[in-house]
């Protein structure tokens, strides 16, 4: 048996009568009201919290021009190149379009760093949003692939050689390495069937995943309620409400948080369309110059680097080196020897610490130092999604942590950036030392989280949201 | 729901639909995991190419195709093939004992080839897979150490090979680069692809 049948009120016009027809057969003013004019956000939202909005725009640029450069673009290893020549000159604003595309890439990465950034500082991946920070990770690895293998598509030689590492990489695994990467390209090199199979998850795979797990992010984050800078829950039990039960210190997101988004959309394309009209290839770190060469598999350019956005774990790669997992080794040994003098468990576990810890040196130094870059890199991405269970500070927000901790993230910050730029740059020795302790740093910060979280007094925190009227 | 019995013959064909069932699945994600790999004409494109070799000078280097990968045949100076010795202590593997990309028999030895002065390898990085450059200057440059005698630098992350293609220690490759099977034909004409004698 269907539900009850709502009539509209008598005199109704014709477009409430049309919406509640709707309305009984699916739930179109429920998902309004949940999700727009009765979801409550909290009311001390700073300029923080616009690149989540932000994101779902780029997307939707992204979608849109890449339907149309489809249209256009010859998924062949002989065509592709010159398709996208004849997207930039031949096809009539196909160049706006392209660089769009091209453009809203990197957007999308600026965006999303900084969304990510801001869950960092406020907790927001803290109980109980785990899996709304989960589902933003698993959407971050998406990007990362739609990032790369859309970035093979223009046939140009970093796209190929890019590719061409990338794909190695995966050689790299013990045993299964070979066969795994000869699986990924379809050819015994990067060539027309790796270029095919690329646009295909370029265009039609990865974005499926993508379009479920943005759904399955906001489906959680309005299950649960936002955080906010104070980190204080406003839906909670012992917060305030008022007599319809709705949190004094929410507010409808439509349409004052709607209206906040887009005054910040306007100021973001201001930025966009800038670059796009006038900068397109942003000194080389949007578009690579290497790039307007057509792919040439008999020779690597001088100098080969991802894009930007792929830098900072790009330099991990690179940091590990036949020193580094000796130093690795050293840390395993340095830290077993530590949970033996000083751990409080009893003496299997400790056993167990030193058997693991022994089998962790044995594996470094059996397989190639090769392997272990490659672990680093992929470690550093993974690490992201065990956050929620890192963190065991009383407190959520940056606001009421210990001073020192912001100079711990600070320093975070800049080593992430140090990294980035040094995987724009050529390999020299310095910069290897340099990235080789960024690469420390940075699984330092996430692995020792459990312990250097909970050192120092966090300072009281309040029982609503600070806010002050404007 | 609780209250009722479990009906253990009813539960016993469920599990065993299931499973033929998931047999079923697994067997359709076969021919669809299968089209990953590479194609009867991508393998058919793996014939042994020819390179003429005559007009190489002493010094020289030149790159002819096989399988989509560049192969190099560098003709060394005297000079060049003097400083490969006594280098060994700064090499990853010498003599090329490593078994991920096996040296042929006929070029396990100190120039790695089949005659001296003429070194034919793939050209291609053993740690990522990019084509090394030629630095065949020796002396001190950038990215590269002091007491350079000539060889190859990765420009992907910096590994550095000798002219026989050997890697330096502590570089992110491991393996010297690949010589692939090869055979003169006669003085002037190399065989790359193929080493069985005639």
């Amino acid at each position: 048996m269907a539900a009850e049948f709502k009539e509209a009120p008598a005199g109704a016009g014709a477009g409430e009568k049309l919406l509640t027809w709707v309305d009984n057969r699916f739930p179109a003013s429920k998902l309004y009201k949940e999700h727009l004019s009765e979801y409550y956000a909290p009311k001390n939202f700073n300029w923080w919290y616009i690149f989540g909005s932000l994101a779902l725009v780029v997307l939707v640029i992204q979608i849109v021009t890449g339907i149309f450069l489809v249209m256009h673009y010859k998924p062949d290893a002989t065509l592709a190149f010159a398709s996208v020549e004849y997207i930039m000159r031949d096809v009539p604003w196909g160049w706006l379009i392209r660089y769009m595309h091209s453009t809203g890439a990197s957007a999308f990465f600026v965006v999303v760093y900084l969304h990510m950034f801001r869950g960092l500082i406020y907790g927001s991946y803290r109980k109980p949003r785990e899996l709304v920070w989960i589902f933003g990770c698993g959407i971050f690895l998406c990007l990362m692939a739609e990032a790369f293998m859309g970035y093979l598509l223009p046939w140009g030689q970093m796209s190929y050689w890019g590719a061409q590492v990338i794909v190695n990489l995966f050689a790299a695994v013990p045993f299964v390495g070979p066969d795994l990467a000869l699986l990924i390209r379809g050819d015994f090199v990067v060539g027309d069937a790796t270029l095919n199979r690329f646009f295909s998850f370029h265009v039609i795979a990865v974005p499926l995943v993508l379009l479920g797990l943005v759904v399955a992010h906001i489906i959680a984050l309005h299950e649960v309620g936002s955080n906010n800078p104070d980190g204080v829950e406003i839906k909670g039990p012992k917060a305030p409400k008022d007599a319809k039960g709705h949190p004094l210190d929410g507010v409808p997101f439509h349409p004052y948080y709607t209206v906040h988004d887009i005054y910040a959309l306007s100021l973001f394309l201001i930025v966009f369309t800038s670059i796009v009209f006038f900068a397109p290839e942003l000194g080389g770190y949007f578009l690579e110059y290497n790039n307007f060469i057509p792919a040439d598999p008999l020779k690597t350019p001088a100098h080969i680097a991802p894009v930007w956005y792929f830098t900072p774990f790009y330099s991990m790669l690179r940091a590990t080196t036949d020193t580094m997992v000796n130093v690795l080794v050293g840390i395993i040994g340095l830290g077993a020897l530590l949970a033996v003098i000083k751990g409080s468990f009893g003496g299997k576990a400790k056993l167990a610490v030193l058997v693991i810890a022994a089998a962790a040196c044995f594996l470094l130094k059996i397989f190639d130092a090769k392997f272990w870059g490659v672990v680093v890199m992929g470690g550093a991405v993974v690490i992201l999604f065990f956050l929620p269970w890192l963190d065991h500070s009383p407190v959520k927000s940056i606001r009421y942590r210990p001073d020192w901790h912001k100079y711990v993230y600070t320093v975070f910050v800049v080593f992430f950036l140090v990294l980035g730029y040094l995987g724009i740059q050529p390999p020299t020795d310095i910069g290897t030392l340099i990235a080789q302790v960024g690469t420390l740093f940075y699984f330092g910060f996430f692995l020792l989280m459990p312990w250097w979280s909970k050192l120092g007094t966090p300072k009281a925190v309040p029982d609503r949201v600070t806010f002050h009227a404007h | 729901m609780s209250d009722q019995q479990v009906d253990h013959g009813k539960r016993t064909w469920l599990i065993a639909t299931s499973c033929a069932g998931a047999v079923g699945g697994v067997a359709t994600a076969v021919p669809f995991v299968s089209t990953f790999t590479p194609s009867e004409r991508a393998k058919a494109a793996g014939a042994a190419v020819e390179a003429d070799i005559s007009g190489l000078k002493p010094g020289e280097k030149m790159t002819v195709e096989w399988r989509g990968k560049p192969v190099w045949i560098v003709r060394r100076t005297p000079e060049q093939l003097e400083a490969l010795k006594g280098t060994d202590g700064q090499l990853a593997d010498p003599n090329s004992d490593r078994k991920a990309y096996p040296t042929p028999e006929y070029a396990k030895n100190p120039h790695r080839s089949i005659k001296p002065e003429y070194f034919v390898g793939v050209g291609i990085c053993s740690h990522l897979g990019c084509s090394p450059s030629d630095k065949f200057q020796a002396g001190p440059q950038p990215s590269l150490p002091d007491d350079w005698h000539g060889g190859f630098l990765c420009p992907c992350h910096g590994s550095t090979f000798d002219l026989a293609g050997r890697v330096f220690k502590n570089k992110p490759a491991p393996d010297n680069l690949e010589v692939p099977p090869h055979m003169y034909l006669s003085d002037a004409k190399i065989l790359i692809g193929e080493d069985k004698k005639a």
